[in-house]
């Protein structure tokens, strides 16, 4: 039943989540947080069958571009989503992104401090090509203006 | 497949066919809350001594306290998540939580709570206390300055338990 | 080629008692496509933390959910007080799970009953949540409230339970047992309510630990996954066995809530029966330095609790991540491929608890 928290380097994300995938744990959360001018991620595995417990930590500066990890562990979207649209983080090759759509709400990263949102420069379309709802191209074009 | 039937809840049917309302006409007829229940916060505002504690640990910030000389204690009903945390908080415990919710409706209810002698009467209790008290130190001085001249300087250890006991005084 | 439509689902929707919404891409009645949006009740209480000391906001934590309200208070608990080092007393650790396994039958009855009334069986709705109505007068007997139990603090919890209470939930739990049989078959056995239940949404087990799901959802895909297994609070004194299906579809999904009910009920009679004398809190003094996770079995599925506490009487971090937020993904996927009909009642088997999840 260990519980643990593993400091890693951005670079080595995706090497180490493939480690814990083989091995057969579960994504059990990913969260962001924002202290001291820069990111903290935090990527919790679980082991149902030891019921360890591991979290990958990674500390980068704002605008650093994390890989994404729903190509391991497709639930994995939903929290990258989460943590572009609450703290603008910016996540690379989402299997799925929902253009800050998953959270419907009127403000923009209302978790990082206010003075730091400026500094966040958003990338273009970072998605890999068809994460946007691929089915829904071309039945109903939502403009971005109606989504608030 | 297990067995499946037709028609499996008929007994629930049947029997409410035949028995009384498993609920109560609330209006008309009185609830019955248990002890303890955490209905809304009540004060005994005789015993407030407004310290603010209940102000500052109320997590939806629903209580304000004026100091005297307003010495109110308000609770903004609708804002009160009923936790009773301020109960526990409360130092003189003149907080409870006694039965009976907050009924629901479209505007805020601020209940506030005035402490007895406040106000002027206060403000006027308040100088008399400080005349009092300038009196009191004045005639302190002038029992030291007595104190202070006429024994020799040969008895100043005697003059030492004296001046020990007047701050005690003071802090009493 | 099959007609391509776009269909709205929420945030308002007679089966949904709190918002979310979903984008269905239908061909013809089969849904192809999903996507989830959620933030309506988005209350940023993560945020909130900043700004309360650590005692108080165990009042603000218990109120990120309404149902499995008493479970959350108890996460951040639990978390503050791994960080600051402090040994509940057990008596403490056994009201703790008393208090847990009567949040997660009267979270579990009301699952029953909107489930009942997503496939229309009104009278069986009614019947669970009458059989609801006794435990939550036994939580307003023994907390003082009904769903919010507030009695949780750091370092033990505020009221005990005293012998007449224990016996006045003892006689309850006999009532519960006793009107739960014929619920249990009416869904299990009944006809047309498998018709709606049989095969319909089906997760296999490789789907569901692929989609990081939890909770009796995840354990109806046949994985078995249950925090109580940890042994926190008292569980680790207790005889705890996953409930688990392998069927994956919502007939499995009832039929381990419903079983989950019973171990409940059991668990409450074992909890009463060995809770030891003594203390119910500890004095806690300083301020939490450091950070924890923390899990624990909430009634839809594990919730993971993070604090983080930099010396001073405020938290720096609080996050929760919610069974529901996990279960959204497998929402998702059993969406897909079911038919529209379907899709009310494939949102009911998740149990979805929308304000959780948006915090």
């Amino acid at each position: 039943m260990k519980n643990e928290i593993i400091v890693i380097e951005l670079a080595d994300l995706l090497e180490n989540v493939l480690v814990l995938k083989t091995k057969g744990w579960r994504l059990s959360q990913i969260c962001a947080a924002f202290r001291d001018g820069h990111y903290e991620l935090s990527y919790s595995f679980a082991d149902d069958e030891t019921l360890d417990y591991e979290t990958l930590r990674i500390n980068c500066p704002i605008n650093s571009v994390v890989p994404s990890i729903s190509e391991f562990y497709s639930a994995a979207d939903f929290y990258e989503n989460e943590m572009k649209e609450l703290f603008g983080v910016e996540v690379k090759m989402m299997k799925r992104d929902y253009h800050r759509r998953l959270y419907r709400i009127k403000a923009e990263m209302p978790f990082l401090p206010e003075e730091e949102r400026a500094k966040v420069v958003r990338q273009p379309d970072t998605a890999i090509p068809g994460a946007i709802p691929e089915a829904m191209k071309g039945v109903s074009e939502v403009p971005k203006e109606d989504t608030e | 497949m297990p067995k499946s039937r037709i028609m499996a809840f008929t007994w629930a049917t049947v029997k409410n066919l035949f028995s009384k309302p498993v609920t109560s006409k609330y209006p008309a007829e009185p609830i019955a809350y248990p002890e303890g229940s955490r209905g809304h916060i009540e004060i005994d505002i005789d015993d407030c001594i407004s310290c603010g504690i209940c102000e500052k640990s109320c997590p939806p910030r629903a209580i304000t306290v004026k100091k005297p000389p307003e010495g109110t204690w308000g609770i903004e009903r609708m804002d009160c998540i009923a936790c009773g945390y301020c109960v526990s908080v409360c130092p003189k415990k003149c907080l409870h939580m006694v039965e009976g919710y907050q009924t629901p409706g479209g505007e805020k209810i601020v209940d506030t709570f005035q402490r007895p002698h406040m106000g002027e009467e206060y403000i006027k209790a308040q100088e008399e206390k400080k005349k009092a008290a300038l009196a009191a130190a004045a005639a302190k001085k002038a029992a030291a300055g007595n104190a202070g001249t006429a024994p020799a300087a040969g008895a100043a250890p005697a003059a030492k338990p004296a001046a020990a006991a007047t701050t005690q005084k003071e802090q009493t | 080629m099959a007609k391509r439509s776009v269909v709205p689902f929420g945030p308002q929707h007679p089966v949904l008692p709190e918002p979310i919404h979903l984008d269905l891409v239908l061909e013809d009645e089969t849904v192809i496509d999903v996507v989830p949006s959620i933030g309506f009740v988005h209350r940023g209480l993560e945020s909130l933390v900043k700004t309360k000391d650590y005692n108080e906001f165990e009042y603000v934590a218990e109120r990120v959910c309404g149902i499995c309200s008493f479970g959350h208070g108890n996460g951040y608990a639990e978390a503050v007080e791994k960080i600051m080092g402090i040994e509940v007393p057990r008596r403490a650790k056994y009201l703790r799970t008393i208090w847990l396994e009567m949040n997660r039958i009267h979270s579990h009855l009301l699952w029953c009953g909107l489930m009942a009334d997503a496939f229309g069986f009104e009278n069986l709705f009614y019947q669970c949540w009458r059989i609801r109505e006794k435990i939550l007068d036994m939580a307003e007997l023994t907390t003082g409230g009904r769903v919010i139990y507030s009695t949780n603090m750091v370092g033990g919890v505020r009221r005990d339970i005293t012998p007449e209470m224990g016996r006045a939930i003892l006689s309850t739990l006999d009532f519960i047992e006793k009107e739960l049989v014929p619920i249990r078959r009416t869904f299990l056995s009944d006809y047309s309510v498998q018709e709606r239940t049989r095969g319909v949404g089906v997760l296999t087990k490789e789907q569901a630990h692929d989609l990081g799901c939890c909770g009796p959802f995840a354990r109806a895909s046949g994985i078995n996954c249950d925090m109580r297994l940890l042994g926190y609070d008292a569980y680790g004194e207790l005889e705890v066995e996953p409930i688990t299906a392998t069927e994956g579809d919502n007939y499995a999904r009832c039929k381990v809530r419903l079983d989950e009910l019973f171990q409940s009920i059991s668990l409450l009679r074992q909890a009463l029966e060995k809770i030891p004398e003594g203390d119910i809190s500890v004095p806690v003094k300083g301020n939490p330095d450091g950070d924890a996770f923390v899990r624990l079995e909430q009634p839809r599925g594990e919730a993971v609790y993070y604090v983080e506490g930099v010396g001073d009487k405020f938290i720096n971090r609080f996050r929760v991540r919610t069974p529901t937020f996990a279960n959204l993904a497998g929402l998702c996927e059993t969406i897909k491929g079911a038919k529209y009909a379907d899709v009310p009642l494939l949102i009911v088997t998740i149990d979805p608890c929308i304000s959780c999840t948006e915090r």
